[in-house]
C-alpha cells in the first residue's frame, strides 16, 4: 500500500471517532435540556402553590399587607424569569420572602392549625426538596456535559462543532432544608 | 465510585443472564439422571426443558411481582403515604430514573426492599413499621438505597434468584419426599439401592450450589454500595445511619419475609429468631449493622 491509502484510512479512522464525539456531545446536552425542564416543572409548581398559602394566611391576618405583596412580587419574578441564573435568583428571593411569611404565620395558632395551611406547608417543603433534586441532577448533568467537552482529545473539536460549556444552576442561601426548620 | 457502579450494573446483568442459563442445564440435567434411574427415558428431558424455561422466563418478567405476591403489600397513595410517595419521587428525580412503583405491606416491623427486572418495572416496598417510626430524613436515606439497588440492577439480579434458587430447593425437597416413598415401593421389583445413591449424590450437588447462590445473591459489597450510592443522592449519611440504628434495635419480627425473600430485606428480617432451619446459617452474608452504619458516620 502506498502512503495515500495510509492517510485514507487515517483520515477516516478520525472522522468516525469525530463522529462519535459528536454524538456524545449531542446526547450529553440534551440531557441537561431534559434535566433543566425537570427543574422549570418543580419551580413552575412551587409558583402555583403560593397563591393557596398566601389566602390561607390571608384569611388570618389581614394586615400584613406588605409581606403578601413580597411573596406575591417574588412569584411573579420567579415566574417570569429565564435562564439558570436568574430563575436562581428568583427562586432564593422568593425563599427569602416565604420566610417572613411563615415567620407571621408564628403568631397565629389557629392559623398553625389549619387543616389548609398545613397542607400547603407540607406539599410546598415537598417541593423545595423536588427542586433541590432535580437541581442536583441537572448540575450533575451539566459536569458531565462539561467535562466532555473539555478533556482531550474532545477539547479539540468542541468549540469547532458548536458546542459551548453550559451553566450550572447555583443555589443561594435559602440551601433546601434550611427553609423547612423554620417552620415546623 | 462511578466506574465501581457500572462494572456492577454490568455484572449483575452478566449474572443474570448466567443464572438462566445454568438453571436451565441444571434442570435438564437432573431430569435426565431421574429419568434414567427410574426408568421414564428421555421424555423426562424434553418436559424438563419446557418447564424450566418458563420458569426462567416468568422469573425474569414476573418476578416483582410473585415476590409482591409472596410478601401480602398493596400499592401506595399519595395521600395515605405522603412522605414515602413524595420522597420517593425526589429520589427519582435526583438518581435521574422513573419513580418506581410503590408498595406497603401492613407490618409494624420496619423494614424495606426493592424488586423489578430494570429501572422502568422497579418496584419499592416499605412496610407500616418503616413509614411510622423514621423520620423524614431517614426514610430519605432508606427509599435512597433501595432505589440505588434498582439503578444497579441489583434487583434484576435478586429477583431471579429468589425465584430460580426457590425452585430448585423446593424441586430438592420435592424429589427426596418421592424418592423416599417412590423408593420403598420399588424396593421390591428393582434396585432401591441405586436410587437411593442417586438420592445421595443429587443433595451433594445441590446443597451447596444452593448456599453457594445465595451467597452470590447476598454478597455484601452489594449492600455496601447501594449505601454508598443512595447516600450520593440523597447527600445525608447521617439519616442513613440513623435509620439502619432504629431498622436493627427493633425487636419485632416481620412475618411477611420468607426464606426466598428474607434477602432482598435492607436487614435480614429474621433478626436471628423464630428461624431456626438450617437455611438460617446461609443468611449469615448479611453485612454485619455495626460495619455499615460505622462507614457511614465516616462519610
Amino acid at each position: 500500500m502506498d502512503i495515500f491509502t495510509y492517510l485514507i484510512i487515517f483520515a477516516g479512522v478520525l472522522l468516525v471517532l469525530a463522529l462519535a464525539a459528536y454524538n456524545a456531545f449531542v446526547s450529553a446536552r440534551l440531557r441537561i435540556k431534559e434535566a433543566w425542564s425537570q427543574i422549570d416543572v418543580q419551580l413552575k409548581r412551587r409558583s402555583d402553590l403560593i397563591p393557596n398559602l398566601v389566602a390561607s394566611v390571608k384569611a388570618y391576618a389581614k394586615h400584613e399587607k406588605g409581606v403578601f405583596e413580597d411573596v406575591t412580587k417574588a412569584r411573579n419574578s420567579l415566574m417570569s424569569a429565564e435562564g439558570p441564573a436568574d430563575k436562581a435568583k428568583a427562586d432564593d428571593m422568593l425563599s427569602a420572602s416565604l420566610k417572613s411569611l411563615f415567620a407571621i404565620a408564628e403568631a397565629y395558632p389557629n392559623l398553625k392549625a389549619n387543616e389548609n395551611f398545613l397542607q400547603v406547608q407540607k406539599e410546598l417543603s415537598d417541593t423545595e426538596d423536588k427542586v433541590a433534586y432535580s437541581r442536583q441532577f441537572y448540575n450533575s448533568s451539566v459536569l458531565d456535559y462539561n467535562t466532555k467537552l473539555k478533556t482531550f482529545p474532545n477539547v479539540l473539536i468542541a468549540g469547532n462543532l458548536g458546542f459551548q460549556e453550559e451553566e450550572f444552576y447555583e443555589a443561594g442561601e435559602s440551601e433546601r432544608r434550611s427553609v423547612k426548620v423554620d417552620f415546623s | 465510585m462511578v466506574v465501581s457502579i457500572y462494572s456492577q450494573i454490568d455484572a449483575n446483568r452478566k449474572k443474570t443472564y448466567f443464572i438462566m442459563v445454568f438453571f436451565i442445564l441444571f434442570i435438564i440435567f437432573i431430569s435426565y439422571v431421574f429419568g434414567k434411574a427410574l426408568g421414564y427415558g428421555g421424555s423426562l428431558v424434553g418436559i424438563a426443558f419446557i418447564v424450566s424455561g418458563i420458569m426462567t422466563w416468568s422469573s425474569y418478567y414476573f418476578g416483582d411481582k410473585i415476590i409482591l405476591g409472596l410478601s401480602g403489600a398493596r400499592e401506595a397513595d399519595r395521600k395515605r403515604d405522603f412522605d414515602f410517595y413524595t420522597i420517593s419521587e425526589n429520589i427519582a428525580i435526583g438518581a435521574g430514573i422513573p419513580k418506581p412503583k410503590l408498595y406497603v405491606i401492613e407490618d409494624s416491623a420496619p423494614n424495606a426492599f426493592a424488586t423489578g427486572r430494570d429501572p422502568q418495572h422497579a418496584v419499592v416496598c416499605a412496610t407500616r413499621g418503616l413509614l411510622q417510626k423514621l423520620d423524614r430524613y431517614e426514610l430519605e436515606g432508606v427509599i435512597a438505597h433501595e432505589m440505588s439497588h434498582i439503578q444497579n440492577y441489583d434487583t434484576r439480579w435478586m429477583a431471579v434468584v429468589s425465584i430460580l434458587v426457590g425452585t430448585v430447593a423446593f424441586l430438592s425437597d420435592w424429589f427426596m419426599r418421592s424418592l423416599w416413598w417412590g423408593g420403598g415401593r420399588r424396593r421390591d421389583d428393582r434396585g432401591g439401592s441405586g436410587i437411593l445413591i442417586i438420592l445421595g449424590i443429587v443433595f451433594a450437588i445441590l446443597t451447596p450450589i444452593i448456599a453457594t447462590l445465595i451467597q452470590f445473591a447476598v454478597s455484601r459489597k452489594r449492600e455496601f454500595l447501594a449505601d454508598a450510592s443512595g447516600t450520593l443522592i440523597t447527600r445525608n449519611p447521617k439519616a442513613l445511619a440513623m435509620a439502619l440504628e432504629k431498622i436493627s434495635q427493633d425487636k419485632e419480627v416481620l412475618e411477611a419475609a420468607t426464606n426466598a425473600t428474607a434477602h432482598l430485606y435492607i436487614i435480614n428480617p429474621f433478626k436471628d429468631k423464630n428461624f431456626t432451619a438450617w437455611f438460617s446459617s446461609l443468611f449469615n452474608t448479611h453485612p454485619p449493622i455495626e460495619e455499615r452504619i460505622k462507614i457511614l458516620r465516616s462519610m
